[in-house]
């Protein structure tokens, strides 16, 4: 295995997804199957290679900056699984633990 | 009118037959929805379908028959719309249980301008879930069938669209190719499946996969029609930065000019790959022979980078997806997990939740190939050979008009076939992810029945950045020569 229980833990943190034991058993599986495959990539000789990151060659693109309409706040709300007196409701992000 | 002429009908006799006053728009819309009604229950091509959005849409078309107007140019033409696009008044799920309930609050621009040009908002398209998939079988909510034969996949992600299509159920549809999810359930299903060049379509409005390989494109039962929904969705937004202002032309004239002098690269190292069904490699070859016969210069090309873009693709699709699919947290829109400690623990419960294991496994491997200490091996490898493989199209250009590969190494597979295994469900894309990878144009075209199995097989052809004119050129004198019609036995 190329990729270890741990990896798939950090990497499942890092990618916010709460996943159960039996799910880290099966990606790690899976994903080293996957990274198996991909690395044949690391066996090309791509140095003094430059990087391409966007297929159609382009710079800067800009449109005249003009003032228009944009998303309704009722539109941006609409669906929100909570929302009010305008704002999305979330649970406290800061203060938990002090007051535990 | 009934359903079955509805089925079978292009989109130019449709708005045709419109405007002189054959049938009525109205007439189009309710054979359309009799159709779906007798052939949706078997195939599941949908996920929601919009027969009040339609309907109005077909009353406008007749109130400007009755008034003496001129009709746009799709007038009347049932249209299908994968469920990765905004339209309002409908849900956009992405086959998604994270977003089974969202409710469309703004209009993709390729959908708006299909509307404009008159096309009937039918219903949206099943899919994998946020287009992850080659099989349609990730959609959250159950699979789609191909026409074909009922037991076997439509191929993905845009299979509804494909299935919807190659059923008659809807004269047009729109999908999405990130890495062939538009060209191979092209394939799978017999249906004229045509990705554009990257920017010659706006994306705005379609979420997001993989920013930098992401196109909207047409599936139709004719390269006419294809043609023709490419005339309507072109051209610079304003909306997408990544869309350009190159000329768009009307593809539709000069299709019938031949392809006399063409020159026509078959490229031979694809064809020999390994898990190419002989029966696709022969049909590839046949249709080489069938340009060859009308004049085209047909000769060999290799190449050799190309077969590693599955692997770089591999790695850029998942990294960039990663990325996009960020902002599914339970915070704004789609699912809220119920019970969560604190902020970490919604986003970690919502997402998990919320996403399907095709889903998961992408993340996972995008994030992965993208944190410290792995970037330079994965992401940055993937990059430079993105980098060769643009070069090896743009030096096979100088040499040739067009090229031709298989769009799908196989025929449409069983469903189950293969959901097991990851790494082979992504092989059904080592035709069409190079040119995703080059930004390229291919549009995959049903040549022929595979004896073996009588499902049909689709050849892929590919043109030089913005020069859909010329692909379409040689897709139609494809079509013509190969006499191929889209008539799945279940009819």
């Amino acid at each position: 295995m190329s990729i270890s229980r741990a990896d798939v833990q950090h990497v499942a943190l890092l990618a916010r997804l709460k996943l159960d034991d039996e799910q880290v058993t099966l990606l790690q599986g899976e994903l080293d199957a996957i990274l198996g495959y991909i690395s044949e990539i690391q066996k090309l000789d791509l140095s003094g290679v430059e990087p391409t990151a966007h297929a159609i060659p382009m710079v800067n693109s800009t449109r005249p900056d003009e003032v228009r309409p944009g998303l309704s706040r009722e539109d941006a709300l609409r669906n929100a699984p909570e929302h009010a007196g305008g704002a999305f409701v979330i649970p406290r992000i800061v203060g938990v633990q002090e007051e535990a | 009118m009934d359903h079955a002429e509805i089925g079978s009908m292009g989109a130019r006799a449709i708005s045709e037959g419109i405007a002189s006053k054959e049938f009525s728009a109205r007439e189009v819309t309710e054979a359309t929805y009799a159709r779906i009604e007798r052939l949706e229950p078997a195939i599941h091509a949908f996920n929601q379908l919009t027969p009040d959005l339609a309907m109005s849409a077909a009353d406008r078309i007749d109130a400007l028959v009755a008034a003496g107007g001129p009709l746009p140019p799709l007038a009347g033409v049932p249209a299908g719309i994968k469920d990765n696009m905004n339209l309002v008044g409908t849900r956009t799920t992405c086959g998604a249980r994270m977003l089974e309930d969202y409710d469309s609050v703004y209009d993709c621009t390729a959908v708006r301008r299909l509307l404009d040009a008159g096309a009937l908002p039918v219903g949206k398209c099943n899919m994998d879930e946020f287009a992850f998939g080659s099989s349609t079988e990730n959609s959250a909510f159950g699979p789609t069938r191909n026409p074909w034969d009922l037991e076997r996949v439509p191929g993905g992600s845009s299979g509804g669209s494909a299935a919807a299509v190659a059923a008659g159920m809807v004269t047009i549809a729109l999908g999405s190719d990130t890495g062939g999810s538009i060209r191979q359930p092209g394939a799978l299903t017999g249906t004229v499946a045509m990705k554009p060049t990257y920017g010659r379509v706006s994306r705005y409005g379609l979420v997001a996969f993989a920013s930098s390989l992401d196109q909207i494109g047409p599936f139709s039962r004719s390269v006419e029609d294809s043609a023709l929904v490419c005339n309507a969705i072109a051209g610079k937004d304003p909306f997408d930065a990544t869309s350009v202002d190159t000329l768009v032309g009307d593809y539709t004239a000069n299709l019938r000019s031949g392809v006399e002098g063409m020159r026509v690269g078959i490229v031979r190292d694809m064809l020999d790959l390994e898990g190419c069904d002989p029966e696709v490699r022969e049909a590839t070859v046949a249709a080489a022979q069938l340009l060859a016969e009308q004049g085209a210069l047909v000769d060999e090309v290799d190449l050799p980078t190309s077969r590693h873009g599955l692997a770089a693709y591999y790695v850029i699709g998942p990294a960039e997806a990663s990325s996009n699919l960020a902002r599914f947290d339970g915070i704004r829109y789609g699912r809220r997990s119920p019970g969560a400690e604190d902020v970490v623990d919604l986003y970690m419960r919502s997402r998990a939740e919320g996403f399907g294991a095709e889903t998961i496994r992408r993340i996972m491997l995008g994030t992965y190939t993208l944190s410290a200490g792995y970037y330079d091996a994965y992401y940055g490898q993937a990059q430079k050979a993105r980098t060769l493989i643009a070069r090896e199209f743009a030096e096979a250009f100088q040499r040739f008009d067009v090229l031709l590969t298989p769009t799908s190494p196989t025929v449409a597979f069983k469903l189950g076939e293969r959901a097991k295994s990851p790494v082979a469900m992504y092989l059904s894309d080592v035709y069409t992810v190079p040119l995703n990878l080059a930004g390229l144009p291919g549009v995959s075209v049903p040549t022929a029945l595979a004896p073996s199995s009588g499902l049909p097989i689709g050849v892929q052809v590919v043109a030089d950045h913005f020069d859909e004119a010329t692909m379409f050129r040689a897709a139609f004198a494809l079509e013509s020569s190969a006499g191929f019609v889209c008539t799945p036995a279940r009819e």
